[in-house]
């Protein structure tokens, strides 16, 4: 009897009885099907958080600001002690009662000079009062404080031009491009977010002494509703702008102070290039965080409950490889005198064993391809109609994504728990002595 | 490696020497075989005759090599059984011995030709040539045209056909019988005897019959009676001597 041969016999076997058969698969399907679901719920909110996330900045970028900034994130006692008072610092007032210490043009500096940076740039916080088209409503306008070259997802439009060729005299002194949440585009007067393309939009910016500047702007591309707000992305050329109207009158004492800084480092770093890189950002008393690091901490919130979730469709399987040693223990019983008689003519107990685990592998297989099929199909309705109801607002949110390699996965693993269960049936099997077994009534 | 192959020349295909065969250890000892020597000679009908607990099963176990003595010496076809690895015990059983029961020992869900082909299936033969090979013995004993059937539908005696089918299949030079007839009406038994005995005479197959029926015995060549785990009496109707 060769391989393919035991595993037909075993797979013939297993349909000799079928209603033990079926209620054993039933019990794998349960599980196999939770895991393909609580997999496909990991995979479609990765996906999405990937999806978003690469709309919040490229990999290739590192924000940067004083080391005292993180280390005072915290609550509770340092284990550092108070830290003495130093005149020197710069501080940022961020309003009254909350200041902090800022970067300061040598600080920037300082970042370019890292081996790695390819340049730093300051972080300028612009908050426009408003946005305005025509003599239409003014709206509130946030803006996302990411580098302008960062992808976003464009509902129309295009990517504003590189960093120094945008001609603002060309469509007639205008400040900068940005482009609009979605969820502007009929508020401001828009018949559909395509004709919104081109069309200049004014916006009001309030500097310190309390006067009203307008900056106009060209809509250069409309973006996609997205999970981290509806916030503008303005080009760099309109930051400044703003940022020039915003700090009308000031010394520049107070507009060369910035909280953070943006410093690029080449695209496809190493971890550990990008280890050495903050290290030398630590030794200047600077800390660095990369996209990577925000992500991680929600990514391993996020896997911690799909974790969980997994936990549980496994406990199920377990469950369910208990139901396979029965069934198989007692296709042995029935089988006693086969077992012996197939003995008897010469079969090794070694593949008497092959069989029954090839039986009860077989059933894991019937259990979890049936499971992560029907899982794939009902989660993928559920996907949709989700996807075009309650969660409609998440733009290419599907809750319930499948890839094939953890379904695959699942199988496997749902096989390889059908093989454990299958071991102590198949081994009582290959033990039987052909004459107890030809005597067993 | 040489396999131990019963070649039709062969003198004696089996040889015991002082076989015993002990159960249990203390109270619950007890002694199935207590010295038995036998020579089996290569084509010839032997009946082992006994009533139940005299150890002609277990001397049939033994010679057919599912069991092994406790003491004494064991010769297959010239080989010590003791030397025989687990492969090669598997591989003489399959090819050089058929077993016919009187319980039959049946896959009941089956159909005949699956029955009947289980040795070759073992044997590793391919599925054209089993199907051949599962016919032609059927068409031997007569149940070609119940190939298809269900086991489980077949009358007592077509059932033990099939069983001898089954022994035959793999052309074995050895069969065990073990009753072959006891569950069986005394018609239908001597169709079988006439079948079994036909294919001693006509294929110069060793039949080695298990029995306590002595018209059965009687067919055979040669008659060894066992009492008590002893032979205590050989008939003797060819010259092959019997060193009880």
């Amino acid at each position: 009897m060769n391989l393919a041969e035991i595993l037909r016999t075993a797979i013939s076997n297993t349909f000799r009885s079928r209603l033990r058969t079926t209620l054993t698969v039933l019990a794998i399907f349960v599980g196999a099907f939770t895991l393909t679901l609580t997999n496909g719920i990991g995979t479609g909110i990765r996906n999405y958080i990937a999806s978003q996330t690469s709309s919040l900045g490229g990999d290739d970028l590192i924000t940067v600001m004083k080391a005292s900034l993180t280390e005072q994130g915290g609550f509770g006692p340092s284990s550092e002690g108070p830290t003495p008072y130093d005149p020197d610092k710069t501080m940022l007032s961020a309003g009254p009662g909350f200041s902090f210490e800022a970067l300061t043009d040598a600080d920037i500096a300082v970042v370019e000079s890292i081996p790695g940076i390819l340049e730093a740039e300051p972080l300028r916080i612009v908050v426009p009062d408003y946005v305005q088209y025509g003599d239409g409503t003014p709206y509130e306008l946030s803006v996302n404080p990411s580098p302008p070259e960062l992808s976003v997802d464009l509902v129309a439009g295009a990517y504003f031009a590189p960093r120094g060729t945008y001609d603002a005299t060309a469509d007639g002194a205008v400040g900068g491009e940005l482009y609009l949440p979605v969820s502007y585009v009929e508020p401001l007067g828009f018949a559909s977010p395509a004709a919104a393309i081109g069309s200049q939009v004014t916006i009001g910016v309030s500097d310190a002494f309390g006067s009203q500047h307008l900056v106009t702007a060209r809509v250069a591309g409309v973006q996609q509703a997205s999970l981290f707000g509806d916030s503008a992305l303005l080009s760099h050329d309109l930051s400044e702008s703003l940022f020039a109207a915003q700090t009308t009158g000031l010394p520049e004492a107070v507009t060369a102070v910035y909280q953070s800084a943006t410093a690029r480092f080449a695209a496809g770093a190493s971890q550990a290039q990008v280890d050495a890189i903050k290290q030398a950002l630590g030794e200047e008393g600077l800390a660095g965080i990369t996209m990577a690091d925000r992500l991680g901490s929600f990514q391993t919130v996020l896997d911690a409950i799909i974790g969980v979730l997994n936990a549980f469709a496994v406990i199920a399987l377990v469950a369910a490889g208990f139901g396979i040693i029965n069934t198989l223990l007692m296709s042995v019983q029935e089988r006693t005198r086969e077992i012996g008689l197939m003995k008897a003519m010469g079969l090794g107990a070694g593949k008497i064993f092959g069989l029954f685990s090839a039986e009860a592998v077989f059933i894991g297989f019937l259990g979890s391809a049936i499971g992560s099929l029907v899982a794939i199909v009902l989660g993928s309705v559920i996907s949709d109609v989700l996807a075009n109801g309650f969660l409609s607002d998440l733009q290419g949110l599907r809750i319930l994504s499948f890839d094939w390699v953890s379904v695959l996965g699942v199988i496997l693993l749902v096989m390889f728990i059908a093989f454990l269960a299958g071991t102590l049936p198949a081994r009582s099997a290959a033990r039987l002595d052909p004459i107890d077994a030809l005597r067993y009534e | 490696m040489t396999t131990a192959t019963i070649s039709p020349a062969a003198g004696n295909v089996f040889e015991a020497r002082g076989l015993t065969k002990t159960y249990g250890s203390g109270a619950l000892r007890f002694e199935a075989l207590r010295g038995i020597d036998l020579d089996i000679a290569n084509g010839e009908s032997l009946a082992i005759v006994g009533k139940s607990g005299s150890g002609k099963s277990t001397l049939m176990h033994i010679l057919a090599l599912l069991d092994s003595a406790t003491s004494g010496s064991l010769t297959v076809a010239g080989k010590d059984a003791k030397s025989l690895t687990t492969q090669e015990l598997n591989r003489l059983r399959n090819q050089e011995f058929g077993f016919v029961f009187q319980q039959f020992f049946m896959i009941p869900n089956a159909t005949v030709l699956e029955n009947v082909i289980m040795p070759l299936k073992i044997a590793g033969v391919d599925a054209s040539e089993r199907r051949r090979r599962g016919m032609e013995v059927l068409e031997l004993v007569e149940m070609a045209d119940k190939a298809a059937n269900r086991a489980t539908n077949l009358s007592g005696g077509q059932k033990q056909r099939m069983i001898i089918a089954r022994a035959l299949a793999n052309r074995p030079r050895a069969i065990f019988a073990d009753e072959p007839t006891g569950n069986l009406d005394s018609a239908t038994g001597e169709v079988i005897e006439d079948l079994l005995f036909d294919l001693n005479a006509t294929q110069g197959i060793t039949l080695i019959i298990v029995t306590h029926d002595e018209e059965l015995a009687a067919r055979c060549q040669r008659r060894v009676y066992l009492k008590d785990g002893l032979v205590v009496d050989s008939g003797a109707v060819s010259a092959s001597g019997v060193r009880a």
